[in-house]
């Protein structure tokens, strides 16, 4: 994609419907994949794809809300912040997203 | 809109916990505290007053809290005026403050004997900080202290006053101590320790008068009969009154505290009322207990959800004096239509007693041995009939102690250092630890802040007993009957089910919608018990949602610690052919899978595989799914039976199959595992299985309910049957009566034991009509019920098992 004023660059993923609904689909990347989720409201999230506990797959867990479930010990994890919810302790990254005309963007790491 | 609260202890913070928790927006909120401090838990004053804990190890709720959540606090301030048609309410100093809703949990006073002497310096009473400090204060000055009052509280006063070095005498007017919580031989056992700790006691003595020194201290008691007593300090405990003046003032109905409904609402609707000061029913209630759950509901109405109802508490009681062991709930004193199981150990120092009504417990007295108090306290509010472990009741509930801590049973036997849950390598002393700095109260709690028993759930008794011990009369067992799916709703498990039946609901948006769930799509605890409920009421109509499903459900394998995925396909009865072996090793070739293994199953675990390469996995196994990854049937293990061996009298190998024929692809509640064995030596471990069937010259006898896990439990006696045709109806039977009554993640074990064996003999032995219909609901749910791993090879879900691909 075009480099914007500010330089940032966004890359094309998918189309926001190749996600299911509350559900989400993994980026393979050497070394560290990247989830990118969608929920009932429609909006977009992307962490990576290592939940803070334990390194489970985020991608592979149950979407609620604006959180999903790590499916190895069921740690909530927020997907705005990509941090544990209360008590649990922890953060895992979150990538910028945007949805433009149903392609969904993602501004990714060098 | 605004709400104040007037009272700032424990009922009244913890209601705001809980509107904080589902409305933190609703209101703008305001508390007046007529003590100096902030939330603490009063329950902990006696450890306080022991020098075992210090006031700041039980604060709950510091000034902090009240900032971080918005509230103005006024502490310190007591208010003496409700205008209710101003809608105001108005404090000592003047200060005032509008409402919209108001919250009184003003608590109660301690009852003042009414003798002279009553006002002389030293004479106090046992309720706050304010109290305990004098207490310590003249400990440290005085010698001789007298107790009035031999309940709950003048004992862990007088305990207190001992441990700080003065000489105590507790006088009581009954003939006993205790009388309201404990029956006489508890009572007398309880006596003899107290006194070997050196307190002294005077039973059946009235106090008539307390004598002043000139400078108007106290000096002495006079008793009713004349005598008289040295004392330099005097606790009067003899009983507590809700605080009603407030409200009585304000106009509200009050008879033995503040009148409420279900809802804790006043004869004002705008006022609500809980705790202590609340007559709910006619009881007003003493302890702490349950004023949680009466700040449960009242949160709830506050937040304009609507749901709940406070329905009154059994409550139980639980003499915070260290080393001394003493429980009591419900009616322990007997009485019409009451039986007693009792063992008196005088000599060992344990008394234990059971009170039982119609085959449930109403009531129960521990002395001495209390780690299976929570157990009882558990059936009696449960109401769960006990005659089929009747003989046994006395022994305890006998399931602590499983695996993973060392074979511990005794929470309090346990040092500090020793692991109690051996998942998540937490040790006593953090458990207790967390109990007492984060002022937790419910199983719950303990298990968020730190984790113990929140895996496997073994160690699930010794944190009971370690939460019940270190929180004393505070802590309640969850109400299994009504406990609610999880924190989106207050729905139970069976309300769920009973709505999808009568509605006919289809999907897991109608049923959340229906029952006016309070979160917009439910989470990861309730989503996939919706899921299961609506298929198995309407199989093959239901709409079956695999965002709702976990991973392994989702994926048909199972996830492994790494991400990869392991793949188990199915062998009937574990018997397998060159063939099929021949393939399993061309595929773990042809996909680099890393490690292979026979499983305790009878089957072979592939391990490693990656998602993207499972649909090509099952396609070149062509094998069925032997969904090793679901809530579902897994095994049915056989033994090699009377085709070959030489004691077997049943072909048991065949009979496994066949049960497995028409029983896989069956969801369930949990995992499901059957075991079919072909003589009485039971190779196949038929005794530790769901369903175990074993051969017996005759024909087969089924056991159910068993389970090899966590805790070894053996499997019930079902019935014996003749035919394989029956062997098949029973089985299916039983496993549909399972999958239609019992909770989302109960095992058998766990759904037998609620129910009682009898009722499942009830619906399938000795009703052959329910029997078949049973059966025949199953057969119906199962046909054409796809192979998840066939539709997949074909290209089903494709996407699932793609990773995306950025331009």
């Amino acid at each position: 994609m075009e480099a914007t004023m500010e330089r940032v660059r966004w890359t094309r993923v998918c189309r926001a419907e190749d996600i299911p609904e509350l559900g989400a689909r993994v980026i393979r990347r050497t070394g560290a994949d990247i989830a990118v989720f969608r929920n009932a409201e429609g909006e977009c999230f992307a962490l990576l794809d290592r939940c803070p506990h334990k390194g489970g797959p985020l991608s592979q867990g149950i979407v609620f809300g604006k959180s999903v479930a790590c499916p190895l010990h069921g740690w909530t994890i927020r997907l705005q912040d990509g941090c544990a919810e209360a008590p649990d302790v922890g953060c895992t990254r979150a990538f910028p997203v945007k949805v433009e005309k149903g392609e969904v963007l993602l501004q990714l790491p060098d | 809109m605004k709400l104040v609260m007037v009272g700032n202890g424990m009922a009244g913070a913890r209601t705001l916990e809980e509107l904080l928790k589902i409305a933190p927006d609703v209101y703008d909120i305001t508390v007046f505290g007529a003590e100096p401090h902030a939330n603490y838990n009063r329950i902990l004053l006696s450890p306080v007053l022991a020098g075992e804990m210090t006031i700041q190890d039980i604060m709950l709720n510091d000034v902090g809290w009240y900032e971080k959540n918005g509230i103005r606090l006024h502490l310190g301030k007591k208010v003496v005026r409700i205008e209710r048609g101003a809608r105001k309410v108005v404090a000592a100093d003047g200060t005032e403050e509008r409402y919209d809703r108001l919250l009184l949990a003003t608590g109660s006073n301690p009852f003042i004997l009414p003798v002279p002497g009553k006002d002389l310096e030293g004479v106090i009473t046992y309720r706050d900080i304010g109290d305990t400090n004098a207490m310590i204060a003249a400990s440290k000055r005085y010698r001789h202290a007298v107790v009035i009052g031999g309940g709950l509280l003048g004992l862990e006063a007088a305990n207190g006053l001992k441990l700080r070095g003065m000489n105590v005498t507790v006088v009581h007017l009954m003939e006993w101590l205790m009388e309201r919580q404990l029956d006489r031989t508890a009572a007398q056992l309880l006596q003899r320790s107290l006194e070997a700790k050196g307190l002294h006691f005077l039973l059946k003595t009235q106090t008539a008068e307390i004598l002043g020194s000139e400078a108007g201290r106290v000096r002495a008691v006079r008793f009713k009969d004349g005598s008289e007593l040295a004392a330099d300090l005097v606790v009067m405990a003899v009983g507590i009154r809700p605080n009603t003046e407030l409200a009585e003032g304000a106009g509200l109905h009050c008879s033995r505290g503040i009148v409420v409904n279900d809802t804790m609402q006043t004869f004002d609707p705008k006022v609500y009322a809980v705790g202590e000061c609340a007559a709910h029913r006619g009881v007003a209630y003493g302890l702490v207990a349950p004023l949680f759950e009466m700040a449960k509901v009242c949160a709830n109405h506050l937040a304009n959800f609507g749901i709940g109802r406070y329905a009154g508490s059994v409550t139980s009681t639980k003499l915070k004096v260290t080393g001394i062991d003493l429980f009591s709930a419900g009616e322990f004193t007997g009485g019409a239509g009451t039986e007693d199981i009792v063992l008196d150990d005088a000599q060992g120092g344990v008394y234990k007693r059971i009170v039982l009504r119609d085959n449930r417990v109403v009531g129960a007295v521990l002395y001495g041995d209390t780690a299976d108090g929570s157990w009882y306290l558990q059936l009696l509010r449960d109401r769960q009939d006990v005659s089929g472990i009747r003989d046994h009741l006395m022994f305890g509930q006998n399931h602590l102690g499983n695996t993973g801590h060392q074979g511990q049973n005794r929470a309090a036997v346990m040092a500090d250092a020793m692991e109690v849950c051996g998942c998540n390598g937490v040790a006593k002393g953090a458990i207790v630890r967390a109990i007492k700095e984060r002022g937790l109260f419910t199983l719950d709690d303990v298990r968020k802040h730190t984790k113990a028993s929140s895996s496997c759930g073994s160690c699930t008794g010794l944190v009971e007993q370690i939460l019940a011990s270190t929180v004393g009369g505070a802590y309640q067992p969850q109400e299994a009957k009504s406990k609610p799916v999880c924190g989106c709703t207050d729905h139970t498990h069976e309300e769920v089910r009973r709505v999808i039946k009568e509605h006919r609901l289809l999907s897991i948006s109608a049923a959340m919608k229906f029952l006016e769930w309070r979160t917009p799509n439910g989470c990861a605890s309730c989503r996939p018990a919706i899921n299961y409920y609506l298929i198995c009421a309407w199989p093959h109509e239901a709409n079956d949602d695999p965002q709702s499903r976990f991973i392994n459900e989702r994926a048909h394998a199972n996830i492994q610690k790494d991400g990869t995925f392991s793949v188990v396909p199915r062998m009937f009865g574990g018997v397998t052919t060159p063939e099929q072996l021949r393939r399993i090793a061309d595929v773990a070739d042809k996909y680099k899978i890393p490690t292979v293994k026979v499983t305790g199953g009878q089957r072979i675990d592939l391990l490693g595989v990656k998602k993207e390469d499972l649909p090509s996995v099952w396609r070149d196994l062509d094998m069925p799914s032997g969904h090793a990854y679901a809530k579902a049937l897994r095994t049915v293990k056989t033994c090699v039976g009377s085709e070959w061996c030489r004691f077997g009298v049943q072909d048991s190998t065949n009979m496994g199959i066949e049960l497995e024929k028409s029983l896989w692809r069956m969801y369930a509640p949990h995992k499901v595992k059957m075991a079919v064995s072909g003589c009485p030596r039971n190779c196949a471990e038929s005794g530790i299985k769901d369903v175990g069937v074993i051969g017996v010259d005759s024909g087969w006898e089924i056991y159910v309910a068993g389970n090899g896990g966590i805790k070894t439990e053996v499997a019930q006696f079902l019935v014996k049957v003749k035919t394989h045709d029956e062997v098949l109806e029973y089985a299916g039977a039983f496993l549909q009566l399972y999958r239609e009554e019992a909770r989302y993640l109960d095992r058998t074990v766990h759904y037998v034991r609620r129910v009682g064996l009898d009722h499942v003999k009830k619906k399938i032995v000795e009703d052959a009509d329910n029997r078949k219909a049973l059966w025949a609901r199953l057969r119906h749910a199962l046909e054409g019920e796809p192979d998840p791993w066939k539709e997949r090879a074909a290209g089903k879900a494709s996407e699932e098992y793609r990773a995306l691909e950025p331009a």
